[in-house]
């Protein structure tokens, strides 16, 4: 049984880090009607920034607060540069330039900081606690945390603020939005900002353990994808509760199920079968078209 | 002569023209570039079946790469049969029809039927996705055929994470042109069959009904066509096509394994099929052309790597196929007819007596 | 000086010419309806106005012209447009709905001095705050999206048939509301109507469209005369 809670709580950790990406997605879906395919890469970019501050000696956290500010920058830039200028061309024109902006980066990635794995440290020690008789693993605990802190600040301020209700409005219904008098296409750029900061939580939390390289969040986008979809794709509850979900299952299937390579085709083949009996998700709105 | 068949001769002769360059390119290129020019009729031939899924039936699919690999595998282990397989040191069941070798004439259809069967079983529950989950269950398709084709309980037959390795087949009917040459000749002779189904089939009823599906599928059904059917048509053959492509590149590059279809091939193939033009067929080529020779890898063989280049290539390529969507979202296809309206629009005002529309209600009066 | 002024305005959705040269004015403390059967660019003619679609000619309000103004601008200048379809955050609750209007001047402190008085008009809002604005029926709203409007103290409220898929009772509460705002207050309201009698009820001038121009225009009391209109529009 400690075993099995052990693991549960391995899989929350790895799931905060798929909710996170995950809510990214969300978030900019629900304010652009776009999947940014870009958005692994995008965090990797900025997880390898971060280490390049750490490099030249910046402390973690004064590291990881400057990298969230450069996510930021980045993910606005990103949404005024790339995505605005096709806005209103079909939606198969955006998907081609966040898979040109994927692979533009991948490219970059490895450009600037070559292809040879590197190591990244967590800001938690390498030890375990006891709690309630199950070893928990410090770096577990503080992913968790870590995770849960940046969601429940962003939800804040999407909740209590003037312009997070002016951000959710630009997203539910852009023009009425304008006509109230706000900037929705700076809305949209702010929407990308805080994926983009979602983004590099992740990559910084996920890098210690798959370690640093220019195709390190290709895995976590698959399972993020997964997540969001499992909990609805224009639902932000949905992302965290399908991620967290996602992280415990994968742990409890490569564990006591199957073979560590079939962890992600069981999963994705949960996730289609979820799918096929409802297709919006466990907490999605899209309805199904019979016709 | 009409216009109309004018437009269509002319059309006709750029094809022919095309052809014949073709079919002649061999006698200038050494082994290697005939090889290459064999890849681009393998990619033709896929993104014309990836042309047909999301450029007329409106479908997004991440997940092309995935199909070849069934196709591929299906054909390599058609062409080596039981004995062949046996010969590797694989002991695939007994129950399973795998033949005694079979040549391309065969394994090649058989391929694209099988692979078609698997499009069409995906096809259907597919249809209850739209747009985005459609693009991500495709997506996962992608990602996980290829951890399936490492499973060992299906290693006897697919030879698990090594692969089935096949040898170079021997020019057929003792003609005098080297095997590299004759593999040329056999993928473009295919491409060239399919691209005529291709045609038929999309300038006909078939096309119409796939197009007037991905322009709403409400409108369509209330026309009563059954967008359901065609949806699922669509990904059939559109599978078809990717088997179809999978196997000769099986046959060109003698192995299949489970990396020789990655994710990065998916979409690399969705990107090329955007940028030659969605939903007409004159682009395919220019998409195909694109995808061999634009140099995102810098290796050889010229397959695409399991991640892309860590070169700056990457970064050029990515940064083009932006500046491409920018500049002409349509594909060069659209660019194409963008370019030809001044001439295609003259015909249609010679056939109208002089008028570039029917004419417009008389003013309105006044109060 | 007029309050607003349109001079020979065009306007255009893609190929297709929807305004072909109107011209209308608004004063300061009128309410001036602007009617005409589906289709006669009633809607657009507000667009225009708005900032929210592609046109050509003179459009001044309080004497600046705000042809090149974005729609955020306009709100911000004063104009606030309630569109057909009302233009809800259906997701949103009623009570983020109302604190939206009051983006356009501070969000916080305008909705604290100003939602007292517009909840004095609409005092069920209140009670339903929490409600997802998307549940309600039709008629409220309508008078949330009006409400709405009211919160940023518009010096221009334009109204897009406030009346459309309203229960006649509802309507005349509608229409009686904005009456009382615009004697209470001074503000001007320019109101589109495919129902031309409620609307001459409660404006002082009428414009009549027809395929993108003003086809007749005058005093409500002279259109209620006018044959024309009375035949095609008012029934009798």
């Amino acid at each position: 049984m400690a075993e099995f809670l052990q693991q549960v709580v391995g899989g929350l950790a790895a799931g905060s880090i798929y909710a996170s990406l995950a809510l990214a997605l969300v978030l900019i879906y629900r304010a652009t009607d776009v999947i940014n395919f870009a958005q692994g890469e995008m965090a990797t970019f900025t997880t390898f920034v971060a280490w390049s501050l750490m490099n030249r000696g910046v402390d973690y956290w004064p590291a990881f607060a400057l990298t969230l500010a450069i996510a930021f920058a980045f993910g606005v830039g990103v949404q005024r540069a790339l995505i605005r200028p096709v806005e209103n061309k079909p939606e198969i024109v955006v998907v081609i330039v966040t898979i040109g902006l994927l692979i533009a980066l991948n490219g970059l990635t490895g450009w600037i900081w070559g292809a040879e794995v590197k190591s990244f440290e967590s800001p938690f020690p390498n030890t375990t606690r006891e709690i309630g008789g199950v070893t928990i693993s410090t770096r577990d605990l503080g992913t968790l945390g870590i995770c849960f802190v940046t969601v429940a600040v962003l939800w804040a301020f999407f909740r209590f603020t003037t312009v997070g209700l002016a951000l959710r409005s630009s997203a539910v219904n852009p023009n009425a939005a304008r006509l109230l008098g706000v900037r929705v296409t700076w809305m949209l750029a702010l929407g990308w900002g805080f994926a983009a900061v979602l983004g590099a939580v992740a990559g910084m939390m996920a890098a210690p353990s798959v370690f640093l390289d220019p195709s390190m969040m290709l895995v976590v986008l698959i399972y993020a994808f997964a997540a969001a979809v499992l909990g609805g794709i224009d639902s932000p509850i949905g992302a965290v509760v399908g991620g967290l979900l996602l992280g415990v299952i994968v742990d409890l299937l490569g564990a006591y199920v199957v073979s560590p390579e079939l962890r992600l085709p069981t999963a994705l083949l949960v996730l289609l079968v979820v799918l096929i009996i409802r297709p919006q998700g466990l907490f999605g709105h899209v309805a199904v078209r019979r016709v | 002569m009409s216009d109309r068949r004018l437009l269509t001769a002319a059309k006709l002769l750029v094809v022919a023209v095309l052809a014949f360059g073709i079919a002649i390119l061999p006698r200038f290129l050494g082994e290697f570039r005939a090889s290459q020019f064999t890849f681009v009729a393998i990619y033709f031939i896929a993104l014309l079946g990836l042309n047909i899924l999301t450029g007329y039936s409106g479908q997004i699919s991440l997940g092309h790469g995935a199909f070849m690999m069934i196709g591929a595998y299906v054909g390599a282990i058609l062409s080596l049969g039981r004995p062949g397989l046996e010969l590797l040191g694989h002991e695939p069941a007994s129950w399973l029809p795998l033949g005694d070798g079979m040549e391309p004439i065969f394994t090649l259809p058989i391929a694209g039927a099988l692979t078609a069967v698997a499009g069409v079983l995906f096809g259907i529950p597919a249809l209850r996705l739209a747009g985005v989950s459609l693009a991500l269950a495709t997506f996962a398709v992608a990602v996980s055929l290829p951890q399936l084709a490492k499973w060992d309980r299906l290693e006897d037959l697919t030879g698990g994470g090594g692969g089935i390795v096949l040898n170079l087949p021997a020019t057929p009917f003792g003609l005098d042109i080297s095997t590299r040459h004759w593999l040329y000749y056999q993928a473009w002779g295919t491409a060239a069959a399919l691209f005529v189904t291709a045609w038929l089939m999309t300038r006909g009823r078939l096309g119409r009904a796939w197009r007037s599906v991905r322009d709403g599928e409400i409108a369509a059904t209330a026309s009563g066509v059954n967008g359901g059917l065609y949806k699922t048509l669509a990904f059939g053959v559109s599978s078809f096509y990717a088997g179809v492509a999978g196997a000769l590149l099986a046959i060109e590059v003698s192995y299949v394994n489970p990396d020789t279809f990655p994710l990065t091939l998916s979409i690399l193939l969705l990107a090329s099929v955007v940028v030659g033009g969605l939903g007409s067929l004159s682009g395919v080529i220019v998409g195909a052309l694109m995808l061999e020779f634009l140099p995102i890898y810098a290796q050889d063989p010229p397959l695409v790597p399991v991640a892309f280049s860590k070169q700056s290539p990457a970064v050029a390529f990515g940064a083009l196929l932006i500046l491409i969507m920018f500049l002409i979202p349509e594909g060069v296809a659209g660019l194409l007819r963008r370019m030809l309206r001044p001439f295609t629009n003259a015909l249609v005002r010679r056939q109208n007596g002089g008028s570039p529309m029917p004419a417009t209600p008389a003013g309105r009066e006044e109060l | 000086m007029p309050l607003l002024e349109l001079d020979d305005v065009e306007a255009r959705y893609g190929p297709v010419k929807a305004l072909h040269g109107v011209s209308l004015t608004v004063d300061d403390g009128e309410i001036v309806a602007l009617l005409g059967a589906n289709g006669a660019g009633k809607t657009t003619t507000l667009r225009a106005i708005s900032g929210t679609v592609r046109k050509s000619g003179t459009l001044a309000f309080a004497g600046r012209s705000i042809a090149r103004r974005s729609p955020e601008s306009l709100a911000r200048a004063g104009i606030a447009h309630v569109p057909e379809g009302r233009g809800l955050f259906g997701e949103l609750s009623v009570w983020e709905n109302l604190r939206m209007g009051a983006y356009v001047r501070g969000e916080r402190k305008t909705f604290k001095q100003e939602a007292p008085r517009v909840l004095a008009h609409f005092p069920w809002l209140e009670r339903r705050k929490s409600q997802q604005a998307g549940t309600l029926s039709g008629g409220e709203q309508q008078m949330l999206s009006l409400a709405r409007a009211l919160v940023s103290r518009p010096r221009l409220l334009m109204l897009d048939e406030p009346s459309l898929g309203l229960a006649p009772t509802v309507v005349a509460e509608l229409f009686a509301i904005v009456r009382k705002l615009n004697a209470d207050e001074g503000m001007s309201v320019l109101v589109v109507e495919q129902n031309a009698n409620v609307a001459l009820d409660s404006s002082a001038r009428a414009y009549v469209l027809e395929t993108g121009k003003v086809a007749v225009s005058g005093t409500s009391d002279e259109l209620r005369r006018h044959e024309g209109v009375r035949k095609s529009y008012l029934g009798y």
